[in-house]
């Protein structure tokens, strides 16, 4: 095959002993110019260090290539063997052969140096331009990004520039080699999802334009769907299926692909939501919250009256006992803000929040997003789950510790856990510790604030079912905030749709994903990668989230809303 | 503990430094029992300024006084005080800094600068100062150290208590309710243990050094009572006719810093979150 990239045989190991400690064991595969790979697979499935072994940068992660061979086709039409050759070699290759873009845009680029001129530099690295030949070329390549106003960017700093921003900036910096070859290892991973469709539609449209081949590196099966034409399958450091994107997708053969994909929630516009619990008659809400309002100040000036980040702008919500409403909504927009003010984390500037006195003294209790950071790592898994219960004036006795091991059980963690400490369980396992140090306390509420974002997805499927078994258990309203709509549509009742501090809608979960009324939950909906949508192409969109910094005394007008059916309602938009 | 101590056993300079700092103790144990090989206040009137021999291990002083069991109750007097100046300033250290993490703002600006200035001055400096308005003795020596010391602990403290409060866990303290008292121990101060003992054993060496100077001065241990830095001292004028009086003592204050420097270092190493999480 007269293909640009064939890798045969792959192995690369780590440490010491690198035969010993191999994390790719064994991955063939071949590229032709101008096509694009999927390598699908889970955190520690090999998939970035196969990738980063065709540009050999996984030699500075420690990594050595112990087996098999990377030809590379150059661009003068010679055949290298990046597994074989010497760092000056490689120096040549990365950025003119094979670029790429990595998973965080801020870490990626320097802070000290502008992104004019970084990208410059890049130009002048790879094709020797200088000067006022370097700066048109840079301007140039922030046109073909999409970068509006490129002019004025150029003098910008990374940390003035939204994360979108970055991430095309980057691409920019690998596009101005114009590379052959472009890995991109979970490039929109970082962002949120609105933001992810404009890169991957940009991405799209780049690799039409410029014809160069492409490795896209991502756990999400559903984003690569739209963009690869071959998908590869890691699992464990093999290569357990690939093949025609179509194909392994509608027919996989590996047990494993067949996992994923049904494991995995996929959106599905609003056709999977639980049928369980709606609101049949009106119900007594267990929790009310009544036009919340946080602020806060920003700016240090002595004498200048100081401005606020409208962090949540009039937001008005009930959630009846057994309930699950969820918040969706991307980074910024206030669901954590105002979960975190429900149980007093955040002081509210102003509004009400009403809590009906339940089962127990703290009816609401909260689940936190990274189950590393909310266990004390110095504290053993029976001091974990009776400081909930001591904290309320319960005795260390037989009654509190059978208490723990019931729940300890129900959440499917083992008896002998109690002695443990929390670095000796996996993410999904801290997760579940979370949830029964919740429920300690037998409380009305759980707020889940993106409990299982960090979690690997088919782990993330099994909590949620864990989520859904318990709430019919215990009777349990969830308040669920999350980015995700796969994750959402799976366990949410109710849907509240949050969009710069304010609900812009807000009803019964079918009704909001599958006839969408708002521009903005429109957008959002539409931006979501699904496999079933893999045909359809977006146009690339430059919608920017506008700023929540407001000045001293500014207040948003009253919210209008309009009825668009039973338990549905939108926020009215202003007509430009 | 005991994996502790086995782990700070297996680190070479851990060894060592454990080493070192077990014939110290020992030796403070022993001349606190008297069990010295002379009585260490006793005038050997006739051997006077003897070198070292079988009978006078370190040689005698100018008034037939066996160097050796000075230097065993030296030691004794140097580590006691030593040891007690450091957990003073450990404890007055650490409250200061979790209270004024904990409750930012005023407090922690006021705490805070109160300990800048006491920083400002060079530590034996500020010792001098204390012991010039109080008064020489053990005592006073006990307390200049530990004011001294007292605010590199808060500062040691307060950086991690700030990162610390900020963490989920303690956010999910207090969804449960639970006292400021079990957040502040169990959350914060149990997590700093590892950067607390690091600079325990390292302030325990400075304290040995700040120690024998002011007893050099003569402002800290008073004659007739032995101390190391009274017998450098004392060593002085005598350096040509009897070095043995100064490289004995001299040496025997330059191993115990080095002691608990090397074992500070060995703690720093083992206690790094980076090595453990690897052992874990």
């Amino acid at each position: 095959m007269s293909g640009l990239l064939s890798v045969r045989d792959l192995r690369v190991g780590f440490g010491q002993n690198p035969k010993a400690n191999e994390v790719v064991k064994g991955v063939s595969f071949d590229l032709g110019p101008g096509e694009t790979l999927g390598i699908v697979g889970e955190s520690g499935s090999g998939k970035s260090v196969s990738a980063l072994s065709i540009n050999r940068l996984v030699d500075f992660g420690g990594g050595r290539i112990t087996h098999g061979s990377i030809q590379l086709t150059r661009s003068d039409g010679t055949v290298l063997d990046v597994a074989k050759a010497d760092e000056k070699t490689l120096l040549g290759i990365r950025g003119r052969d094979v670029g790429m873009i990595f998973q965080e845009p801020m870490t990626s680029l320097n802070p000290v140096h502008t992104v004019g001129a970084q990208i410059e530099e890049a130009f002048r690295l790879s094709k020797g331009l200088t000067g006022a030949q370097a700066h048109r070329a840079t301007l140039d390549v922030l046109g073909r990004v999409r970068i509006p106003d490129a002019q004025s960017r150029l003098g910008y700093y990374p940390h003035q520039l939204s994360g979108g921003m970055r991430q095309r900036i980057m691409i920019a910096m690998a596009l101005a080699a114009s590379p052959r070859l472009l890995i991109a290892d979970e490039p929109t991973t970082a962002l949120d999802v609105t933001v992810q469709a404009q890169i991957m539609a940009l991405l799209a449209e780049l690799r039409e334009e410029t014809g160069m081949a492409m490795i896209f590196i991502t756990h999400d099966i559903g984003l690569v769907a739209g963009i690869a034409d071959r998908i590869m399958v890691m699992q464990n450091g093999f290569a357990v299926e690939q093949g025609e994107t179509d194909g392994v997708l509608d027919n996989p053969q590996h047990e494993y692909t067949k996992h994923l994909l049904r494991a995995v929630p996929h959106f599905t516009s609003g056709k999977a939501v639980r049928d369980d619990g709606r609101r049949a008659e009106p119900q007594e809400p267990i929790v009310k919250v009544d036009n919340l309002v946080v602020r806060f100040p920003v700016g240090k000036a002595w004498f200048k009256p100081k401005g606020a980040i409208h962090a949540v702008d009039g937001v008005s919500f009930d959630l009846v006992p057994g309930e699950t409403l969820a918040i969706v909504g991307e980074s910024g927009c206030g669901k954590s803000t105002t979960a975190r003010a429900l149980l007093g984390l955040n002081s509210k500037t102003r509004g009400e929040i009403f809590t009906e006195a339940g089962r127990s003294v703290r009816p609401v209790q909260m689940v936190f997003q990274d189950p590393f950071a909310s266990l004390n790592p110095r504290l053993n898994v029976e001091a974990l789950l009776a400081e909930p219960a001591l904290a309320n004036g319960q005795r260390r006795d037989d009654a509190l510790r059978e208490r723990m091991t019931f729940l300890l059980d129900r959440v499917g963690l083992p008896q002998d856990a109690l002695t443990r400490y929390p670095h000796q369980f996996s993410g999904g396992q801290r997760q579940r510790l979370c949830i029964a140090r919740a429920l300690m306390l037998n409380p009305d509420v759980v707020v889940l604030d993106e409990a299982v974002s960090a979690l690997d997805v088919s782990v993330q499927a099994k909590v949620l079912e864990l989520l859904v078994d318990l709430q019919a258990e215990f009777g349990l309203a969830y308040l669920f905030i999350s980015h995700d709509m796969a994750v959402v549509e799976r366990i949410a009742h109710r849907i509240a749709v949050m969009f710069a501090g304010q609900i812009v809608e807000m009803g019964e979960a079918r009704a909001v994903l599958s006839d969408p009324q708002h521009s903005y939950t429109k957008r959002l909906i539409a931006a979501v990668p699904a496999i079933e949508r893999r045909k359809q192409r977006f146009a690339v969109d430059m919608t920017q989230v506008p700023s929540l910094v407001r000045p001293p005394g500014f207040e948003p007008p009253p919210a209008q809303w309009r009825e668009a059916g039973d338990d549905h309602r939108v926020r009215v938009e202003d007509t430009p | 503990m005991g994996k502790l101590f086995s782990s700070l056993f297996r680190h070479p300079s851990g060894r060592i430094g454990l080493v070192i700092i077990g014939l110290y103790l020992l030796a403070a144990i022993l001349g606190t029992l008297g069990l010295t090989p002379h009585d260490p206040l006793k005038l050997f009137a006739i051997d006077r300024l003897k070198a070292p021999s079988e009978t006078y291990w370190f040689g005698t002083d100018l008034l037939g006084r066996d160097a050796f069991s000075r230097l065993m109750v030296g030691i004794r007097q140097s580590m006691l005080i030593a040891f007690a100046s450091v957990a003073i300033a450990t404890v007055a250290g650490t409250i200061i800094g979790l209270l004024s993490a904990w409750w930012g703002g005023i407090w922690d600006g006021i705490f805070m600068r109160v300990m800048d200035v006491l920083l400002a001055f060079p530590a034996i400096l500020l010792a001098l100062l204390i012991i010039a308005i109080v008064g020489p003795g053990t005592m006073t020596s006990v307390a200049a150290i530990a004011i001294v010391y007292t605010p590199i602990f808060a500062r040691v403290v307060r950086g991690p208590a700030l990162s610390l409060k900020q963490r989920d866990f303690v956010d999910a303290a207090r969804t449960f309710g639970s006292s400021q008292g079990y957040v502040l121990t169990r959350h914060l101060l149990l997590n700093l243990v590892a950067p607390l003992a690091v600079q325990v054993t390292l302030a325990l060496a400075w304290a040995l050094l700040t120690e024998a100077g002011l007893s050099f001065l003569g402002l800290g241990t008073q004659p007739p009572t032995p101390s190391l830095g009274l017998m450098l001292a004392e060593s002085r004028n005598l350096m040509t006719h009897a070095p043995w009086l100064m490289i004995f003592p001299a040496v025997t204050i330059m191993l115990g810093i080095l002691g608990f420097n090397l074992t500070g270092d060995a703690l720093r190493d083992i206690l790094d979150p980076r090595t453990q999480r690897r052992e874990a």
